[in-house]
């Protein structure tokens, strides 16, 4: 549409710059940068420096010396690995199964004749919210009635049914947005609504699906309830459980501690940066369409 | 601070417009949203829709092109089929198996397993524990929604200012939430040791404190400390959501606003703030359901202590089933928040209608 402004440049009078003065801003900025990494950088600090130094009087805020003893004491005293094995195990598993099972799911709701597609979806999201110490006693029971505990499968089973919701809402999202000529051209050449999925939604939605997946299983990595609860057999547990455990009779091994918290977060904190664009929009996107 | 402030400004605009002033584009799209408002209204009140039909447009039907599609004939429903199955097993099953355990005494240390009716509430209603851990959960769940709340929005409000390096800060604020809970536990730990932790030596040496504190060793600092924790762990999660939100109040509304001078202050709270309150309800309510059922940071920071002042309900509960081995005691606990739960999302839930109505009147 075309307006007339009889006086100013309509330019200049869009883009009004009375805000928070500059200097403000880059304080605001450099503060949450500082909130957000700084107890990180902290730990990482603490990683690599000598036990007598983490306890003397005055706190090194830099390692020197740089001593990497920590990490060793962890994998080879305390055998870290087993655990980092354990973790891989099962949120691998239990994230690729909710991802193949969450889609389906989203795609039959996001692009397929079904009644009541709210309520099923409305009925996930309550779900999400359960108190999850509410379900923990009964499936303790259930799990030790199977001979269940201390295994990987009961773990995946919790992880799956826990990480469902989220998958199912974030990509029926991602599904909705996929024109739906697509789908009706492929049913007019007689596709079937699987052939449909594994042929064209899911090539499409692939980088969605992919960070869908990502998160579910930085939720699987860092879950520690049910993991505390179904696991006693250092064989089976799981890297929270683990870095929990991390304490001797007499001190708390704050070095210790620090080397297995870098260790395990390092590379989920590399994930979370590279895919950082496509994460925010994968954890907002279904906040604020409602 | 209500939806009559972006109207009275609306109105403003008319006026002009009117005295035939030069109209701005910003005016115009107010008026666009109203109208489009009022149609959207008059066409639901006319038809009276449920849900589904609202979004129709967008999904295949078979009749829609008038071609007549083949039918897959095992139907849709059988997609759903492995997820609900799932979701049910885990989630559903078991909350109805709880329910039935807490009204039995089942001990797993002893073979008692018996219906006593409802003795598991009455000794819950009565147990100091249970009062003790429900207030400091109250407590928990009230300051850190808050706290994550407000400066969240603070942050929110700074990120919708372009400035350089806004993309690596909303890369940092992902960080603390990537963290597991239990290192962000362990983390706290260390930062607030009472011997040797960085935040006693730091407000040391700035004369805030004379002496070390003993954060989470002690009664009075330990609930603190753990709000502190899962303040630090949420804001910024927080405040990207809230960023998502704003950027979806077009900003043609608070140039507007301040060509017509309302000053930055006057643009929040009469501008975006009303626009923004569902997102914001939203959010909070979704906190404060998962800051209710807070288990990992108290469990693994002081387990409880000192002296209960850090027990929560989640704690307490996970004790009652997997120390005391009291199932059907410890199964009247976590249903009794199961309601709670229920209870905070439809306080929210109304509240948010509420809002919604009044937004459309």
């Amino acid at each position: 549409m075309s307006v007339s402004y009889p006086l100013a440049k309509p330019r200049r009078m869009a883009r009004p710059r009375v805000r928070i003065s500059r200097p403000l801003i880059y304080l605001g900025a450099i503060l949450i940068v500082l909130w957000s990494v700084g107890p990180f950088l902290w730990q990482f600090s603490t990683s690599l420096q000598l036990d007598r130094d983490l306890i003397g009087d005055r706190p090194k805020l830099l390692p020197i010396p740089i001593c990497f003893d920590h990490f060793v004491s962890i994998f080879v005293a305390k055998s870290f690995h087993r655990y980092i094995f354990n973790s891989l195990v099962v949120a691998g598993t239990s994230t690729v199964l909710c991802l193949l099972i969450g889609a389906v799911a989203a795609y039959a709701l996001a692009r397929l004749d079904i009644r009541g597609r709210f309520g099923i979806l409305g009925f996930a999201l309550a779900v999400s919210m359960f108190p999850q110490i509410a379900v923990v006693a009964p499936l303790y029971v259930l799990a030790s009635n199977l001979g269940w505990l201390d295994t990987y499968r009961v773990l995946i089973l919790v992880y799956l049914a826990l990480g469902l919701p989220f998958v199912i809402w974030v990509l029926f999202g991602h599904f909705r947005t996929i024109p739906t000529t697509l789908d009706e051209a492929a049913r007019i050449d007689g596709a079937s609504p699987l052939t449909i999925f594994f042929r064209i939604i899911v090539p499409i939605a692939l980088p969605g699906i992919v960070t869908t997946g990502l998160l579910s299983f930085i939720a699987a990595w860092n879950e520690f309830m049910f993991a505390l609860a179904f696991t006693s057999d250092i064989e089976r547990q799981t890297v929270p459980v683990g870095i929990a455990n991390f304490t001797d009779l007499h001190y708390v091994p704050w070095g210790d501690i620090a080397a297995a918290s870098v260790v395990v977060t390092f590379p989920l904190v590399a994930l979370v940066l590279i895919f950082q664009r496509n994460i925010i929009s994968g954890i907002t996107g279904g906040a604020v369409k409602e | 601070m209500s939806p009559k402030g972006s109207q009275r400004i609306a109105a403003k605009e008319r006026k002009e417009k009117r005295g035939g002033r030069a109209s701005s584009r910003a005016a115009k799209m107010i008026f666009t949203a109203k109208r489009n408002l009022t149609l959207d209204k008059r066409m639901r009140s006319a038809s009276k829709p449920d849900r589904e039909d609202a979004i129709p447009p967008r999904y295949p039907t078979r009749r829609r092109s008038g071609i007549k599609l083949p039918r897959w004939r095992p139907g849709p429903w059988l997609l759903l089929v492995p997820a609900l199955g799932a979701i049910g097993a885990v989630s559903v099953y078991p909350v109805l198996l709880g329910l039935w355990l807490s009204f039995r005494n089942t001990t797993l240390a002893s073979p008692d397993d018996a219906f006593i009716g409802v003795s598991n509430y009455l000794q819950l209603f009565s147990d100091g524990q249970f009062w003790n851990a429900w207030s400091h959960t109250v407590e928990f769940t009230g300051a850190s929604t808050l706290l994550e709340t407000v400066i969240g929005l603070g942050m929110a409000l700074l990120l919708t200012e372009r400035f350089l390096g806004r993309g690596i800060v909303r890369a940092a604020m992902l960080i603390p939430w990537a963290i597991p809970t239990v290192v962000t536990s362990k983390m706290f730990g260390w930062l607030f040791d009472g011997q040797h932790g960085l935040v006693n030596y730091l407000a040391r040496s700035i004369g805030l404190i004379h002496t070390n504190i003993n954060w989470y060793g002690s009664p009075e600092f330990a609930l603190p400390t753990i709000v502190m924790a899962d303040v630090w762990k949420t804001t910024p999660f927080m405040a990207l959501l809230l960023l998502a939100g704003l950027q979806t109040i077009p900003r043609s509304l608070t140039e507007a606003a301040s060509i017509d001078g309302a000053n930055p202050w006057q643009q929040f709270w009469l501008v975006r703030f009303p626009l923004l309150t569902p997102s914001l309800l939203i959010a909070a309510m979704f906190r404060a359901l998962d800051a209710f059922r807070i288990f990992d940071l108290v469990y693994v920071l002081t387990g409880g202590g000192p002296a209960d002042s850090t027990e929560v309900l989640s704690t307490l509960t996970y004790k009652n089933l997997f120390s005391a081995l009291q199932f059907g005691y410890g199964s009247a606990l976590s249903t009794v928040m199961f309601l709670t739960e229920i209870v905070i999302a439809i306080g929210f839930g109304i509240f948010l209608l509420k809002r919604f109505r009044e937004v459309k009147v």
